[in-house]
Formats: structure tokens, C-alpha cells, sequence
């Protein structure tokens, strides 16, 4: 844009923005090829309740204290009924001092030092969730980068290398080297003339020759310039001893054994791009923060056992957990967000094809591991500040912390994120079993592991006694047949949480149903 | 409903599959993990999966809902409604035909149909569970 007298970009942004609210300013960014990254399109703007209209919310996590702020501002009356004795929900913390326990009675106590933390379930925000970034800006909650990608980090596989583990960024380097050169000869020979036009071979053997680093040849081999890449045996430094020495490559039979391309991969998939973040001090800062917006309309230690509802309103039956004493909240709506694998249990009183599809899906059981070293050696004998280390043993990952960096004190790290069969596994193990696999299998990578050990604990989402796994898990057909029917709204009563969601397991997912649901009920309260 | 297609298939899907999978959107550990634990016997599936909801004991457990107890469980007398509730999956519970074999999956309800106070002693075979059992779902992207 040459004359000076057209609008920039940003003018007619803001133009149209005064001009057509927030909506429109989205629509026409993503028109011109921005922000085309996110179902969110600003907070909800509810207002206008109608006089005295009451709203009961089932559950405390995200998306429950969303739903709460938000209609306690459009002008409802809101009270919120909470199983637990804290909110938060998933979005939990578990520090020194904190106790926590198994649905089976089986209690651990948390002995990290002041200022360490485990994250037993959410942990970390994608730059693109912008519904969870505004509420944190919003609310007040410090964010600070989580490092996820390292490339000085390990990839350790059982099978390969020796078992090994090796830096991520050797093992990477080679394997964008030895299929560059694979590639890059294929099409020298001729043999890829009939996919790409002669203009293009050049081009891309080009592109080969530099992403690869290849040499004259386009073969792969062990250089200075390779190293650049990959690390060198002898760094560069400087005086008298200052040149460096080349490192070796890894073969390409090697190098798939490794199976580095599944952690490339995992690096390229959209929820776990960089730039990502993480509360300072704990996930759990969030549902703090909604806590202290919304912490009064809350009833601790609410068991709830029926959802009815007719034509005039919802009457919500629970039962205190320390006394046992029962109680009635009526309301004129309800929002619900208990989990399913709970939900399903409960006398809820909707259509039968909700009540399927409340049933339809299964949870997943992750268990995450948190170990205290006296220090931390993966810094200080190994340069690795943040980010993962991956394994094929059942941890799967040593994912290390993101924050306090150089401290001389004990610093708690990941020390297993089972998933899967392997979640399982960890589940039914009693606590110091897992703690012991975790410290097996970590060792591996890191050996000063036993030596530096403080202590460790964990929590197997298969056995919380308030959700009774970790998060809903579609499938394809059930996805098709029942997810419609769960966000709908019935008579009096809609769903939120990240089951109501295609963002399932995911924050931002419940925050978005959230979203979704009570702008929906806001409407139906205000034709009824 | 064309049984022996989908017994074939749930065949198929288990040699394929080594673990329960995550969705790819999901905050998942990534692709660590895929060693295999190799559970065989009955009772080795039962520790490394089972009892992680249906307690070591297989008496389940209670909180704001619950697991149910496998022990003295009458509802085990036909091998017909575990077999479907294990492949299948029933409310919060996964199904496991992706995880486990037709002859593990066999092999596990056999062991709990003769442990835990239960005294069913038919064993439960792969013909079993490949005539009543269910292909695993594809995971919902």
C-alpha cells in the first residue's frame, strides 16, 4: 500500500470493529487470513436477565465457575453445588502439605518443599486457546512460557542405540539428513522425473541440499557443518584450543530404531506448537482466580444424587459428604458439568437419547508421576532447561520444570505421564510401586536419579474419586449418533465441560462448551 | 449384525493396536509409551488393567460414583455380558478390544469368573469372545 492516504491494515481493522462489533472484526480478519485459529470470539455479552431468574450450576471446575461468572453478571441469581471441599476441578495443584486420596481410601501425603508443585492434570496452554488466555488476563493469572520443545532433551527407546538415550537434536538432525540424501539422490537419478517438473527438481534438490545439509554429493556425512546442527564432539571455544571437532552421525538404521519421528511429529501437532504457556505457581492459579470471583455462590461437599425438572424449574437433590444430611436446591435452569463417567451413575431426569448419549462415552485413565530431587542435575550436568524427554518404557516422558531455573534447592520434575495400557498399569499400582516404576524406568535416562531422590507422588485419574477417570473419550460413531443429543439443551438442563466439546481433554474445551452452553440457556430464559 | 465380520475384525484391530489410543488433539504424553507390557495370562491382564478401576480385591470402589465389584458378581454367570462389556466398553468404561486379544480378553474373563468368590467354571474361550464380543471404535479426531 503505496498511497499514504489508504487505511493501514490496523485502521480498517479498527474501523470495522467500532462499526460491527467484535463478530464482524473476527469474520473479516479471518477473511484476510488472520486469526482463522479459534472458536473464540470474545466473552460472552449476556445482560438482561430476567427479574429474579435463578440459575443452580453442577460442579466447580472451569467450566461450572465460567458459566457462573458469567450469568451472575448477565443478572442471575447463581449458586453453585461442588463435590468436592475446593474448586478447580481437573485444574488442580498438589503442593507440600496437600493431602489426596484414592476413591479406594489409600491416602498420600505431598513432601515437596515450599514453592515446588505437581500439575495432575492440565498443565499446559496453547498459544491459540484464546478463551482460557482471556480469562486468565482477565482474572489477573501471571502466565509464563512452558518450554515444551527441547532440543538438547532425550528420546530413549529400549531397542535402539544401545538404549541409550540420546539428544533429540542428533537423532532429528540425522533423520532430516538421511532422507534428504535419500531423496535428494532418488531425484538426481531421475527416478521421481514423472512427479516433478525439471524447474522443480532443481529447486528441490536444492532445499534438500541446505535442509539436509548435505554435501557436494547430496550424501549425508559427518561434518563441522553437520554439527552445527547436531551438536560436536568438541564444541567451539576459544584461544589456543578453541577449533571444534566434528561429531559422528548415527546411521539411518540407527536412526529409525529410534523412532525419532513420532517425537517430530508430536512437535508439529497444532494443541502442542510452541509458543505455549503455563500459570506461574501452579495450573491451578486459574481455578483459584475463578474461585475468587465466584467462591461465595459455591456449596462445598455436595454430593448430588437427581437432576429432576418439569415445566416450571429444576430441583436438584444432594447429600452433604460429611453429614450425610440431604438437601434440595430448586432453581429456573441448571448447567450441569459433572463428569459423564459420574453423570451416568445419577437420576437425571432428560430425554432417553440424552441419557444415551450421557452414557455413550468412556473415560480415558492417565497417571502422572511428580519426583523430588535434591537438585537439578538435568541442568547442571545436562543443560536441560524445560521441555521433554521421551521414552518408550511405560512413563513415557521426563518432562522437567519450566521455571526457577539455576535454583540451588530441590526441584520436582514429571517423572511419568502413563497413558493408555500403560496408564492403566500405573493405576492399579499402590503408590510406592509407582514411584518405583517411575524411578526404574527414569533412570534409564538420567542415572543420578536414586542418588539425588527425595520423594514422589502421584495421582492415577483412574482412581480420583470425583471423576473417576481422566477425560471423555468420542468415538467416530459415537461422536455421530450422540454428541447433539449431549449438547442439547432439555427442557430446563444443558451440559458443559470438556465432554460437551471437540476440544475434549483440553481447558479451553470446557471453557468453549461453557461458552456455548449458557449463551444458549440465556436465550431460552429470555423467550420463556 | 454380522458377527464372524466383526469378530475378524476385532481380531485384526488387536494385532494392529498395541495400546488403548489417545485422541491426537487430546493433552496427551505423546508417542512415548508404546513398549509392550505383555500381560498373557488371565490374571496378569487383570493386574495391569483391570484393577485399576475393580481394585486389586475386584471389590470396586465408591465415590461420587462408582466401579463395581467383580467379586460375587452374579451378573457373570453367562460369559456373554462380560465379553460384550469388555470389548464393547459400558458408560465411563473403555472397551478393551483394541488393547487386548479375543484369547486375552478370554483368558481374563476366565479369571475372574473363577476368583473373587465367583465359581463359574466353564472356561470362557476366543471362539467366545470372537462370536460375542465387539470391534474396537475408532477414536473420534
Amino acid at each position: 500500500m503505496d498511497d499514504i492516504n489508504a487505511p493501514t491494515r490496523r485502521q480498517l481493522f479498527e474501523t470495522i470493529g467500532k462499526a460491527g462489533g467484535l463478530v464482524a472484526l473476527y469474520q473479516s480478519m479471518t477473511a484476510l487470513g488472520h486469526a482463522a485459529e479459534t472458536q473464540f470470539h470474545g466473552p460472552p455479552v449476556l445482560s438482561g436477565a430476567k427479574k429474579g431468574a435463578t440459575v443452580v450450576v453442577l460442579g466447580a471446575g472451569l467450566a461450572g465457575m465460567l458459566a457462573a461468572y458469567e450469568l451472575a453478571k448477565a443478572g442471575y441469581k447463581v449458586q453453585i453445588l461442588e463435590y468436592q471441599t475446593r474448586a478447580g476441578g481437573r485444574n488442580y495443584t498438589l503442593r507440600g502439605g496437600d493431602s489426596h486420596t484414592e476413591i479406594d481410601g489409600t491416602t498420600q501425603q505431598v513432601g515437596f518443599a515450599p514453592g515446588n508443585y505437581l500439575n495432575p492434570g492440565p498443565w499446559r496452554i496453547p498459544h491459540h486457546h484464546r478463551t482460557l488466555l482471556h480469562y486468565c488476563k482477565a482474572l489477573g493469572v501471571a502466565l509464563e512460557p512452558f518450554i515444551q520443545l527441547n532440543h538438547n532433551a532425550y528420546i530413549h527407546n529400549t531397542d535402539a542405540l544401545g538404549g541409550k538415550p540420546i539428544r533429540y537434536k542428533e537423532l532429528a538432525t540425522d533423520f532430516k539428513g538421511h532422507i534428504s540424501e535419500l531423496l535428494g539422490k532418488s531425484l538426481n537419478q531421475g527416478a521421481l522425473d514423472d512427479k516433478v517438473t525439471a524447474e522443480d527438481k532443481e529447486r528441490l534438490i536444492d532445499a534438500l541440499r541446505n535442509w539436509g545439509v548435505l554435501d557436494k554429493k547430496l550424501s549425508y556425512a559427518s561434518s563441522l557443518k553437520v554439527s552445527g546442527q547436531r551438536g560436536y564432539d568438541v564444541p567451539p571455544g576459544g584461544g589456543v584450543t578453541g577449533a571444534p571437532t566434528a561429531s559422528q552421525i548415527d546411521s539411518l538404521h540407527d536412526v529409525l530404531d529410534s523412532k525419532v519421528w513420532n517425537t517430530m511429529s508430536f512437535y508439529f501437532t497444532y494443541v502442542m506448537q510452541t509458543t505455549m504457556f503455563q500459570p506461574v505457581g501452579g495450573i491451578d492459579m486459574i481455578g483459584k482466580a475463578f474461585a475468587r470471583e465466584v467462591g461465595q455462590m459455591i456449596t462445598y461437599n455436595a454430593r448430588v444424587s437427581k437432576i429432576a425438572q418439569n415445566d416450571q424449574g429444576v430441583e436438584i437433590t444432594y447429600a452433604d459428604n460429611s453429614t450425610g444430611i440431604v438437601g434440595t436446591v430448586k432453581a429456573d435452569w441448571c448447567v450441569c458439568t459433572i463428569p459423564l463417567s459420574v453423570l451416568g451413575q445419577l437420576d437425571v431426569q432428560v430425554s432417553d437419547a440424552k441419557v444415551a448419549a450421557i452414557k455413550a462415552v468412556p473415560y480415558s485413565g492417565m497417571v502422572k508421576t511428580g519426583l523430588e530431587f535434591k537438585r537439578r542435575f538435568w541442568e547442571e550436568d545436562e543443560s536441560i532447561y524445560g521441555g521433554h524427554s521421551f521414552t518408550d518404557q511405560p512413563i513415557s516422558l521426563i518432562s522437567y520444570p519450566n521455571f526457577d531455573f539455576f535454583k540451588k534447592s530441590p526441584a520436582v520434575l514429571l517423572g511419568a505421564f502413563a497413558s493408555g495400557a500403560a496408564g492403566y498399569q500405573f493405576a492399579g499400582m499402590t503408590p510406592e510401586q509407582r514411584i518405583e516404576a517411575a524411578l526404574a524406568q527414569g533412570e534409564k535416562i538420567h542415572p543420578q536419579y536414586r542418588q539425588e531422590f527425595m520423594n514422589g507422588t502421584s495421582v492415577a485419574w483412574s482412581r480420583v474419586p470425583w471423576t473417576l477417570g481422566c477425560c471423555a473419550q468420542w468415538s467416530e460413531d459415537a461422536r455421530k449418533q450422540h454428541y447433539q443429543n449431549l449438547v442439547s439443551m432439555d427442557g430446563r438442563v444443558v451440559l458443559a465441560g470438556e465432554h460437551a466439546s471437540y476440544y475434549g481433554c483440553w481447558m479451553e474445551g470446557a471453557m468453549l462448551s461453557s461458552i456455548d452452553a449458557i449463551t444458549r440457556l440465556h436465550k431460552r430464559a429470555l423467550e420463556a | 449384525m454380522n458377527k464372524q465380520k466383526f469378530a475378524l475384525q476385532t481380531a485384526l484391530v488387536a494385532l494392529a493396536v498395541a495400546g488403548v489410543s489417545v485422541p491426537a488433539t487430546a493433552d496427551a504424553p505423546g508417542a512415548g509409551g508404546t513398549q509392550a507390557l505383555g500381560p498373557e495370562t488371565g490374571e496378569q491382564v487383570y493386574r495391569q488393567i483391570c484393577q485399576a478401576c475393580h481394585m486389586a480385591d475386584g471389590k470396586g470402589a465408591s465415590g461420587a460414583g462408582t466401579f463395581p465389584a467383580l467379586a460375587e458378581n452374579p451378573r457373570l454367570a453367562s460369559p456373554v455380558y462380560p465379553i460384550i462389556v469388555v470389548t464393547r466398553g459400558k458408560g465411563g468404561m473403555p472397551w478393551f478390544s483394541n488393547a487386548l486379544s479375543p484369547a486375552k480378553v478370554a483368558a481374563v474373563i476366565t479369571y475372574v469368573r473363577t476368583h473373587f468368590g465367583n465359581h463359574f467354571t466353564t472356561p470362557v474361550t476366543e471362539a467366545d469372545v470372537k462370536k460375542f464380543g465387539s470391534p474396537a471404535p475408532v477414536i473420534d479426531h
